[in-house]
């Protein structure tokens, strides 16, 4: 079972992510009153790119972006095995610090700019994340996932202050506005592509896997809070994970980018007002 | 009988340093000490493995000792008198008088049960450990650093004999200090390792050395009297000195003026401010003062003391001036360029995590201590020693200008990635230990601890990543670099990167016959508090972390990529460091990190945390004195 569901996960995640997407840019499209390209363009995109010639800035930028591929699809194996979340999280960032090092490598300027600018996100959501994890462990007493999906009640009833920090900064990792800091799915910003600015062909289409992945890796930690021993509860954690991914999309929609400094101080407040006084209120009813 | 030997070995070994001819003679003593060093600890350990591997106590009456140590102590104040003196500084000998009066009033005329007054268990033996190889090692280090240094140096006296006699009598105290019982030894252990950093932070006797070294000598004899107090306290009411009755049966009072000592000597807010200062020092000192010795002193006290501490007043004192300090000095590293630096915020800010594990006082946190102890060792020993030997060849420890220094000067750069990477990434024991510390404060239900640790995690995070990003850059500067590093300066950053893997690798092992039996110790039963799984996940990491980069580096080596120049917004001349503007000028392109000096710039932080903190210790004084807890 639990090598069907890694499985899945490593198999289907990037289709997954990749359809997630093409959905994404559909939507996005019609809210800006455009036809936008079809449903499955982002696979059109990625065998383009793995069809093209490989340029690249150095020797050393695709085995980092290799090595952030690598890491994410252990962490989210992590996470659909069933064992610790802790642990998940941890590889995550890890894996997020593989592609900070990825597009500093190259010493070019607007590479640079979005690696210290991914940097700053990772500092804004990390302590929610770990909060996170804490809250699984305070309400179901146990960080292993396996154990979490197994409670009578979802999580959600005990840690709603949680989930709403975990939708605020799931933003950040979405790469939504207002916290598309470092690099976004829109062209038009003031340091090129940011992070991937150096990034093309074969490495650029790691990077895109790699971030499908992410995608559905969020997204799992998100029906964390949904799932119960009752299987029900399964498809209002599919249908709840949709219902925020089109808010997502609408947020980015709606919203310019802001400061990194609005964004770090923003993230850690709302860290602290929802992730530290639902920690607060759980060790009291603990 | 080997702890004589143990302790007389390093007096020795600095005798010979200073009084042989010859630096060739004199380099040969300080291999020969502290290979011997090793050697002997190694037996020792032998010996008491031999002996049953339980807690063994010695010397119940040592006759002449006792008054050799007396002798001692009015010398060594006879010696912070005639330097505060000399240089017109008060402060310093006001406390040292009055701590060493009250020590020798307290041992003339209370009467003190007859007690051991040194013990061997297992915490006492893995400091041993650290001290002699991780010390050894900076010593064998510091003869070709200083031969650099002075090279470099021309300014500064060559008192480089001095230096290495120094450093050997810090072990030597130090081991002293980690296997005295008896409160008295164990202070005049204490004091000697503040009299003795004192004397390597002044080493260069230039004016801001001076400064720096009394400030470092006020605030460990301000903590010594904090010990003094401690002491008068114990023999005067209930007449026994034992560090372990301190622990048991210590009133509040007493364990507060314990921790007081201990929180100094571990640069804990509010006295953080002298381990800053130490930098001025040649790096051996500040690799020695961060890793193996003086701040571990402070935590080894703690970690002695925590069974007490659980759920009390002092320990809450304790573990929150610990986790304050964690992340309020994480995020000040932050703003900081200067490599050493750096470290020196990131040790008190480690330090900060050991002393909150220690003060919490539960079995778990406690495990979690002595882990984050052993790790921060070697890795933060590691990480001064490259820092050191990358600032002879490049003739700068400012972290901008390591940017590429993977290309420049590999060999270090691996050394320094690896400490860094030992310091904060996914399966390296800080962070394991971390994750136990993480559970454990959950579990003491101390939600300020919790948030620290998750904020503080993530300051942590910038900072290192930051650094190892500038490394890891792939860019060529104009200027060659020689790589001027001596040959057993090498060898110790060997040794200690190929300990840092193999104490990684071995983590199941020492978990489970090191660091479970050290707790069992302490407070007399132990629970396994990461589980096989947990553990099994932990080995699999490792290994990926190994296969994965090396595969990927295949992978990678397999893929011919074609190279071509960066884009620079105007016309990159080729050299991917200038380009021609849209307006026909040759522009230069300057690559810095971010340092976010305004937000978390020292000048903002650090005055409001030390009042924060200080105001902690006096209000739990305060409400102590009162009688209130």
């Amino acid at each position: 079972m639990r090598i069907l569901s890694v499985l899945g996960f490593l198999i289907l995640a990037p289709f997954l992510g990749g359809l997630l997407d093409g959905i994404d840019r559909k939507i996005s499209a019609r809210m800006q009153r455009r036809v936008g390209p079809p449903l499955l363009q982002p696979f059109y995109d990625l065998k383009k790119l793995f069809s093209k010639q490989t340029i690249a800035v150095n020797n050393v930028q695709l085995l980092l972006n290799l090595s952030y591929l690598v890491f994410l699809m252990i962490s989210g194996a992590l996470l659909f095995a069933g064992t610790d979340i802790l642990m998940c999280l941890f590889i995550l960032s890890t894996a997020d610090m593989f592609l900070i090092l990825a597009a500093s490598s190259d010493s070019s300027p607007y590479a640079n700019m979005g690696a210290s600018r991914e940097l700053i996100q990772m500092m804004a959501y990390e302590p929610l994340t770990l909060l996170v994890a804490v809250g699984f462990y305070l309400t179901t007493g146990s960080f292993q996932v396996s154990e979490i999906i197994r409670q009578p009640l979802s999580a959600l009833l005990f840690m709603p202050g949680m989930l709403l920090g975990f939708v605020f900064s799931a933003t950040i990792k979405f790469r939504k506005s207002p916290f598309d800091l470092s690099t976004s799915h829109h062209a038009h910003q003031e340091m090129v592509k940011g992070l991937t600015t150096e990034m093309s062909g074969f490495n650029l289409a790691i990077m895109n896997i790699a971030e499908y992945y992410e995608i559905v890796l969020i997204l799992g930690i998100f029906c964390l809070f949904i799932i119960n021993r009752n299987p029900v509860s399964w498809i209002f954690a599919v249908a709840f994970c949709l219902f925020l991914y089109f808010i997502e999309i609408l947020v980015d929609n709606a919203c310019s980018r802001v400061k990194w400094s609005t964004m770090l101080w923003s993230c850690w407040t709302v860290t602290l007002l929802t992730g530290g006084i639902n920690l607060f209120v759980l060790l009291l009813i603990q | 009988m080997l702890i004589p030997v143990l302790i007389g070995l390093p007096v020795v070994t600095a005798a010979a340093v200073s009084l042989l001819p010859g630096s060739r003679l004199r380099e040969l003593a300080v291999y020969t000490g502290a290979f011997a060093e090793m050697i002997l600890t190694l037996l020792f350990l032998f010996q008491w493995i031999q002996n049953g591997s339980v807690p063994q106590l010695y010397y119940t009456n040592p006759e002449w000792v006792n008054p050799g140590i007396t002798i001692a102590d009015i010398a060594l104040t006879g010696f912070i008198l005639f330097l505060s003196a000399r240089y017109r500084q008060w402060f310093p000998a006001l406390l040292s008088l009055l701590q060493t009066g009250l020590v020798l009033y307290t041992e003339h005329t209370a009467v003190i049960a007859e007690a051991p007054h040194m013990m061997v268990d297992r915490l006492a033996l893995v400091m041993c450990v650290i001290i002699a190889f991780v010390g050894g090692f900076i010593c064998i280090y510091a003869v070709g650093y200083m031969k650099g240094y002075h090279h470099h140096n021309p300014k500064v006296a060559d008192r480089r004999y001095f230096f290495f006699s120094m450093l050997f009598l810090f072990l030597g105290a130090m081991y002293g200090l980690v296997l005295s019982q008896n409160l008295i030894w164990m202070y005049f252990f204490w004091e000697i390792t503040s009299v003795i950093s004192f004397l390597l932070i002044g080493y260069t006797r230039t004016e801001e050395a001076i400064r720096n070294s009394f400030k470092a000598l006020w605030m460990n004899l301000f903590g010594g009297l904090g010990f003094a107090v401690a002491i008068a306290l114990l023999a005067f009411t209930g007449g026994n000195l034992q560090l372990s009755y301190a622990a048991e049966h210590g009133s509040a009072l007493v364990l507060a003026c314990l921790s007081l000592a201990a929180l100094t000597k571990s640069a804990q807010l509010p006295f953080s401010n002298w381990l800053f200062g130490a930098m001025v020092a040649p790096t051996p000192s500040s690799a020695l003062l961060h890793s193996a010795t003086m701040v571990k002193a402070g935590v080894y006290l703690l970690i002695r003391l925590s069974p007490a501490f659980h759920g009390s007043l002092v320990g809450f004192m304790v573990s929150m001036i610990g986790g304050f300090t964690f992340i309020v000095t994480s995020m000040m590293a932050i703003s900081q360029n200067d490599a050493k630096k750096v470290l020196a915020f990131s040790t008190i800010s480690n330090l900060g995590l050991i002393v909150a594990c220690a003060g919490i006082g539960a079995k778990e946190t406690v495990w979690g201590a002595i882990f984050l102890m052993i790790f921060h060792a070697v890795s933060k020993s590691m990480l001064f020693q490259s820092v050191g030997s990358t600032e002879n060849s490049l003739f700068s420890r400012d972290i901008e200008d390591m940017h590429g220094m993977l290309l420049r000067l590999p060999k270090l750069t691996y050394i320094m990635g690896i400490g860094i990477a030992g310091m904060y990434l996914a399966p390296f024991g800080m962070l394991i230990s971390k994750w136990v510390a993480l559970k454990a404060f959950v579990d003491s239900g101390n939600v300020l601890l919790v948030l620290f640790i998750a904020y503080g995690s993530a300051t942590t995070m910038f900072y290192w990543t930051k650094w190892l990003s500038k490394l890891i850059s792939q860019h060529r500067t104009r200027q060659e670099v020689a790589d001027v590093t001596h040959r057993d300066e090498y060898l110790s950053m060997y040794v200690h990167a190929a300990s840092m893997v193999g104490l990684c690798l071995l983590f199941p092992a020492l978990a489970f016959r090191l660091v479970n039996p050290i707790v069992l110790e302490l407070f007399g039963d132990a629970k396994t508090v990461l589980s096989m799984s947990v553990m099994t996940t932990m080995v699999i990491m490792l290994a990926s972390i190994v296969f994965v980069p090396l595969s990927m580096f295949l992978v990678s080596r397999a893929a011919h990529s074609k190279l071509v120049p960066i884009y620079m917004n105007g016309i990159n001349i080729g050299d991917n460091t200038h380009c021609v503007g849209s307006f026909g000028q040759e522009e230069h392109l300057y690559l810095s990190n971010w340092y976010l000096r305004f937000e978390f710039g020292r000048r903002r932080l650090l005055r409001p945390s030390i009042y924060f903190a200080a105001s902690i210790l006096v209000i739990v004084f305060c409400l102590i004195i009162g009688g209130i807890s």
